[in-house]
């Protein structure tokens, strides 16, 4: 079955999953109510802007990021300045290339979500003395819930898919950047195919049942 | 929450000149407010609204009616404008105070009920009611939710509800802040005839049993005769009449006297007399009208206050009282102004005691009755309704 190398891959796998779903939840949260709500004309090329992960092939994104990350980048001279060193081959490299790549997918449902809501609950919550925050906590969050399920499902799945830009960035080092597309991609390399079984056979039925999962919660929705 | 005292200032915009003018004293809603909402659309309206009963703002779709609703909310921001409910001011561009709609004590009840369908009917009625310090708490909720009949209700979503009865929540949860001014967009227009009728009892008791000032929107005459003490009427953004709303309906250049339901509306006091032909006696100042008691409709008591719609189709007029006439209520009326209703027909503003009443006979009986300004006639009342 696994042995320890792809335990540690999966591990780390699920650990740069969580924690880009949970940063881009939080960050998420403002940047799509600002992009779904405002009314400044920054917000069309914002939305291209936060779209462009998708159709940029990962190696772009990770030379791009690679570069600004090194030494001579405005990211690395910054992390230098602070005393942290580059961040590039590190974890926490990995994890700001993953935000950046998973940014569409979580902000987009968010996006539809808080359109979807429209204008009148948030009136509707004034009107009953509801201020601005108020009425965002207690309307539209809980109203925007399906978004942040959606949101959250695609992030989590598609970081743990990511291989380009980790290549790019992170490299192929055991337990800090070596996660599952990386150590498939090392079996295979090496002729493991039964390894390379078990993590690629692995990822395809969680990704399905993700999706699944889901659809199904939608369709429920809808039904009810 | 403490709103500012309101002093007049001497300050005028660019466009009005509001300042001191004597129709502003500071009692009733006083509304000056200019809007643009889109392109091609102003409205521009400058007036003082009574602060208790119910004031209908009337008009044709995209007159302007859900713009100053919104103005007087605070959904939109008028400018310029100042509004204030008595004491109580909420926007004055002459001193820069602009009140957001979660600072004012209004409720609004939107076209459609827009309840909060993550919460139960209990919840999205205690939404309001939380946010609202117990000591300005005046409306009991439970008044509120026994006189609107949803206390069945209670534990459900809103998905889960008929369209009136959403309807009915929506209200509820308005007057769970106890809000000093209820405003009602058009509360009825997303519902079906049916649920019209079996709503609009709710609000005329809302209107006996609370005594909160409504604004009600609505493009119904219907809603109007029924609900409505005064009368705002708008049209292209401009207010074109305002006054009681038995006055208005009876004005023949006004729109509310064209077309086939054309009536008057008359205000009076149930006789407490024992009629054997168990017929509704109803007294005001132009004499007695009987009518019938509608089977199914609630009891009336002697003393009672009813208000009886009469229309002009139903009115023929003669100049000398008939004693022959299966027609029981024969008025003394006196003729005010008669207009042009179609080609061959005629409608007559007459007054019985004060009241106005209308009368629509054809255009060639007007003219063998020679009838004019001034003259006296016997205002014939085949039918009337009872309203409330």
């Amino acid at each position: 079955m696994l042995d320890t190398t792809s335990l540690a891959a999966i591990r780390l796998s699920v650990e740069l999953a969580l924690a880009t779903t949970l940063t881009l939840l939080v960050l998420g949260t403002p940047l799509a109510w600002w992009l779904a709500r405002g009314r400044t004309r920054w917000r069309v090329p914002v939305r291209a802007l936060v779209a462009l992960p998708l159709v940029l092939p990962p190696s772009v994104l990770g030379f791009y990021l690679l570069v600004a990350m090194g030494p001579n980048g405005p990211l690395g001279a910054a992390t230098r300045a602070l005393g942290w060193g580059t961040l590039a081959f590190t974890f926490w490299g990995l994890l700001i290339g993953s935000i950046v790549y998973s940014l569409p997918f979580v902000v987009q449902p968010l996006i539809n979500a808080f359109e979807a809501i429209g204008e009148r609950p948030l009136e509707a919550a004034a009107t009953l003395r509801a201020g601005p925050l108020d009425a965002f906590w207690h309307v539209a969050l809980p109203l925007a819930r399906p978004g942040y399920v959606t949101g959250a499902v695609m992030g989590f799945a598609h970081t743990l898919g990511e291989f380009g830009v980790v290549l790019m960035i992170g490299g192929n080092i055991p337990g800090e950047t070596r996660v599952i597309s990386v150590q498939i991609y090392d079996h295979v390399e090496a002729l493991e195919y039964t390894q390379a079984h078990w993590l690629a056979g692995g990822m395809l039925a969680f990704s399905f049942l993700v999706l699944l999962a889901l659809h199904m919660l939608q369709s429920r929705k809808e039904v009810a | 929450m403490s709103p500012p005292d309101a002093t007049v200032s001497g300050a005028s915009c660019a466009r009005h000149d509001w300042a001191g003018s004597p129709k502003h004293a500071e009692s009733g809603l006083s509304v000056r407010a200019r809007v643009q909402p889109g392109p091609g659309f102003v409205l521009d309206v400058d007036t003082m609204l009574p602060a208790s009963g119910v004031t209908a703002i009337f008009g044709p779709s995209g007159c302007g009616k859900t713009t100053l609703l919104r103005a007087i909310a605070g959904l939109v921001r008028p400018s310029p404008g100042r509004v204030a409910l008595g004491e109580h001011v909420w926007q004055d561009d002459a001193r820069g105070l602009w009140l957001p709609p979660h600072r004012r004590a209004v409720g609004v009840v939107f076209q459609e009920a827009s309840l909060f369908a993550h919460l139960s009917v209990r919840q999205n009625l205690d939404f309001g009611l939380q946010r609202v310090p117990p000591a300005e708490r005046r409306i009991a909720l439970d008044q509120a939710v026994a006189l609107l009949g949803i206390g069945p209700l209670m534990d459900r979503k809103p998905a889960h509800l008929s369209g009136g009865e959403r309807q009915r929540v929506a209200i509820a949860r308005a007057l769970a802040t106890s809000p000093r001014l209820l405003l009602m967009d058009e509360p009825l227009a997303s519902l079906d005839a049916a649920r019209k009728a079996d709503l609009l009892p709710y609000f005329e008791r809302l209107q006996r049993e609370l005594a909160i000032p409504m604004l009600y929107v609505t493009h119904s005459l219907d809603e109007l005769a029924r609900l409505a003490d005064e009368v705002l009427l708008l049209e292209a953004g401009r207010v074109h009449a305002q006054g009681p709303v038995a006055e208005l309906m009876t004005r023949l250049d006004l729109a509310l006297t064209r077309g086939d339901a054309a009536s008057a509306l008359v205000d009076g006091v149930v006789d407490p007399v024992d009629d054997p032909y168990h017929l509704l006696h109803v007294r005001f100042a132009g004499g007695v009208v009987q009518c019938i008691h509608a089977p199914g409709s609630p009891a009336r008591h002697p003393g009672e206050r009813v208000r009886l719609r009469v229309q002009a189709r139903d009115v023929s007029l003669t100049l000398t009282p008939a004693t022959d006439t299966s027609i029981l209520n024969v008025l003394p009326a006196r003729v005010q102004a008669l207009a042009d209703d179609g080609p061959a027909q005629m409608l007559v503003a007459l007054e019985a005691g004060g009241v106005p009443l209308l009368a629509r006979v054809t255009r060639k009986s007007a003219q063998l009755l020679a009838l004019a300004p001034g003259q006296p006639v016997f205002a014939q009342i085949k039918g009337v309704a009872v309203l409330d």
